[in-house]
């Protein structure tokens, strides 16, 4: 054993672990803080190609990012998040196409809606005690429902759905750049850089250590003051607005929305998948989870548009994404189950220990 | 006048009588041991007061309101305070973690609620355990968990339910300690559920015996003790010494 762990551990007893810092957040900033510094450069290194890839990655960072405040933290698991996601787009799609509202004002708009449709749905479940299973399915039930209202009301276009109108050159306000500019890239990091941040915030704050309590257990929870209702409210208000961010920055980036992709279940599975692979309730493990999704779901959409000979029989079919996400969720859950960051945070912290 | 009343207090689990027309009445400062056999309705009492359960009919009266039915978080901070029988720890987080949260209602700022989880760990001889996670605790552990976490959210009122059980006869004296300095230094009111008889007859101001969900009789530990009635529903089943019967 080297010096300094013998002195640190000369503070307490032989054998009790020593005090964690007393502020675990300062360090997890400082983290986030250099892994945004170093990706400001990627998209100048990378092809194009792979900075595309790198944009898909930090979108569902945020996507998983807000999927982990609810479900993670929270313990409150979703099977809809693409009714937020979806929110978010139409709401900044419907401002900007009908009424030329910036892209920027119609983000923070489809934060608004997503965070006070999260709390609908939020309170009658939870006055209702539904949990689980139960909880899971009105939440997916819920995204259908916005799903079949949108491809049938002519107020947004129906299945139609938005097309981002072009301006000529680029504009920050508006949101819009030329194909394959860096600035989107450096854009989705801010946003994702940013929901990190929160999600930091969020968890080290009296009202995140409250909603984790009630999460472990509600009834002890409350037994100590912990009021119930209001923090899930506003786990489901955070996770909602988070991840509408992600829902109109991917309309802004690729010019387009329709209810399938804005709603389609295929939208929650990537926010929970994301997040489960990566480690659920910890702050790293959206992360971790994006960077490996994100980079598969290229593979895998590669694989189907130009398959080498031998997978030839791939050509032009979907849905091998899906089919791989399921490998993955099995093989991590089964090998991993606290995901990939969770696992090996818990690793090394049972190392210290001993 | 007494700080926590209790009137006509009824609760059913479908055909199972639970409390009936429980009377209970308890001054500030007391200390009211709560005993009857397994099945009594001891620890549905402690659910209805706290806001756990809402009882069928009848009143729970707090410092002059009227708090029946109230959440349990409403209870808690304005006073009211119970532990678990069977325990509830936080199952995420560590001993210290677990303690500091119950502060967090009546106090601000990382380093404060350290330092008050600090204090109460100590108070109840957890230190070794502070920064293990909780679910790593032997049961002996885990009930003073349970009272530490009561104790960190300051009550004005604490209920204890069994806090004794599973620890060792020496291992009980520190807590019994503890439980009569509680009243002495900080005035805390106890209420408090338990099977030990020797902790009851040492502790308690008065006792009240529950039998069948229904109040057997209240009064004094030796007059509860000396009457026939307690005897034969709860006394008389069970030793109340060490030595085997
Ligand atoms: N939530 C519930 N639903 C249905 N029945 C219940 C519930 N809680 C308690 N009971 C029943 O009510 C009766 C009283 O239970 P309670 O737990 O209050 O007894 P107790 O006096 O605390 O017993 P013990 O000494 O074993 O802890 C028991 O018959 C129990 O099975
Ligand atoms: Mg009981």
């Amino acid at each position: 054993m080297t010096d300094t762990a013998v002195e640190s551990r000369r503070q307490t007893r032989p054998g009790a672990p020593a005090a964690p810092p007393l502020r675990p957040q300062n360090r997890q900033f400082a983290v986030l803080a250099v892994l945004v510094l170093l990706a400001i450069p990627l998209p100048l290194i990378l092809p194009s190609a792979q900075g595309a890839v790198a944009v898909r990655i930090l979108i569902f960072l945020i996507m998983a990012v807000g999927w982990n405040i609810m479900s993670g933290f929270g313990g409150m698991f979703s099977f809809g998040h693409a009714a937020y996601f979806g929110l978010g787009a139409y709401t900044s799609a419907y401002l900007l196409v009908e009424h030329g509202v910036s892209p920027w004002v119609g983000m923070a708009a489809g934060m608004v809606v997503a965070a006070a449709v999260a709390m609908v749905i939020g309170y009658f479940s939870f006055r209702y005690d539904l949990k689980g299973a139960y909880f899971a399915l009105a939440t997916f039930a819920f995204a259908e429902m916005l799903r079949l209202v949108t491809t049938s009301s002519d107020v947004v276009n129906g299945a139609v759905g938005y097309q981002v109108p072009l301006i000529q050159g680029s504009s920050v306000w508006q949101m819009q750049f030329p194909a394959g500019s860096p600035a989107y890239f450096w854009i989705a990091l801010v946003l994702a850089g940013g929901a990190v941040a929160l999600s930091i915030l969020f968890r080290h704050s009296p009202a995140g250590r409250y909603v984790v309590a009630i999460r472990d257990d509600e009834l002890a929870a409350a037994s100590v003051g912990a009021p119930v209702m209001r923090h899930k409210l506003l786990t489901v208000a955070l996770s909602g607005a988070i991840t509408a961010v992600a829902g109109a920055f991917y309309t802004q980036y690729y010019l387009f929305i329709d209810p399938q992709l804005a709603f389609g279940s295929s939208v929650s599975i990537e926010a929970i998948v994301t997040a489960v692979i990566g480690g659920i309730g910890t702050i790293w493990g959206p992360v971790v989870g994006a960077v490996i999704v994100g980079s598969l779901s290229d593979v895998t959409a590669t694989l189907l548009a130009t398959p080498p000979e031998f997978l030839s029989f791939l050509q032009g079919r979907s849905g091998l994404d899906v089919i791989l996400y399921a490998v993955m969720l099995i093989l991590i859950v089964r090998l991993m189950p606290k995901g990939i960051f969770g696992t090996l945070a818990d690793k090394i912290s049972e190392r210290r220990r001993r | 006048m007494s700080l926590l009343e209790l009137s006509g207090v009824d609760k059913k689990f479908r055909g199972l009588h639970a409390l009936s027309d429980v009377e209970m009445s308890v001054s500030e400062g007391e200390i009211v041991g709560v005993i009857g056999p397994n099945g009594a309705g001891k620890t549905t009492l402690f659910n209805v007061i706290c806001g756990a359960l809402k009882p069928d009919s009848g009143s729970v009266r707090f410092s002059g309101t009227d708090v029946t039915g109230r959440k349990p978080e409403t209870i808690a901070r304005r006073g009211m305070v119970r532990t678990f029988q069977l325990m509830r720890p936080f199952a995420s987080m560590t001993v210290a973690e677990n303690v500091s949260l119950a502060a967090q209602h009546h106090t601000r700022g990382a380093a404060r609620l350290r330092d008050h989880a600090t204090e109460v760990v100590a108070r109840v001889g957890l230190e070794e355990w502070a920064h293990r996670p909780a679910t790593e605790l032997p049961t002996a552990g885990l009930k003073r968990l349970e009272l530490a976490r009561a104790l960190a959210a300051r009550p004005r009122v604490l209920l204890l339910d069994e806090v004794l059980a599973g620890l060792l006869p020496a291992e009980r004296e520190p807590v019994l300690d503890l439980l009569a300095e509680l009243r002495e230094q900080d005035g805390t009111t106890l209420v408090f559920i338990e099977h030990i008889m020797a902790a009851v007859m040492r502790l308690s101001d008065r006792v009240l015996v529950l039998d069948q969900g229904a109040v057997l009789a209240t009064g004094t530990p030796d007059e509860v003790t000396a009457d026939p009635r307690v005897i034969d529903a709860y006394l008389g089943e069970e030793p109340t010494t060490d030595a085997d019967a």
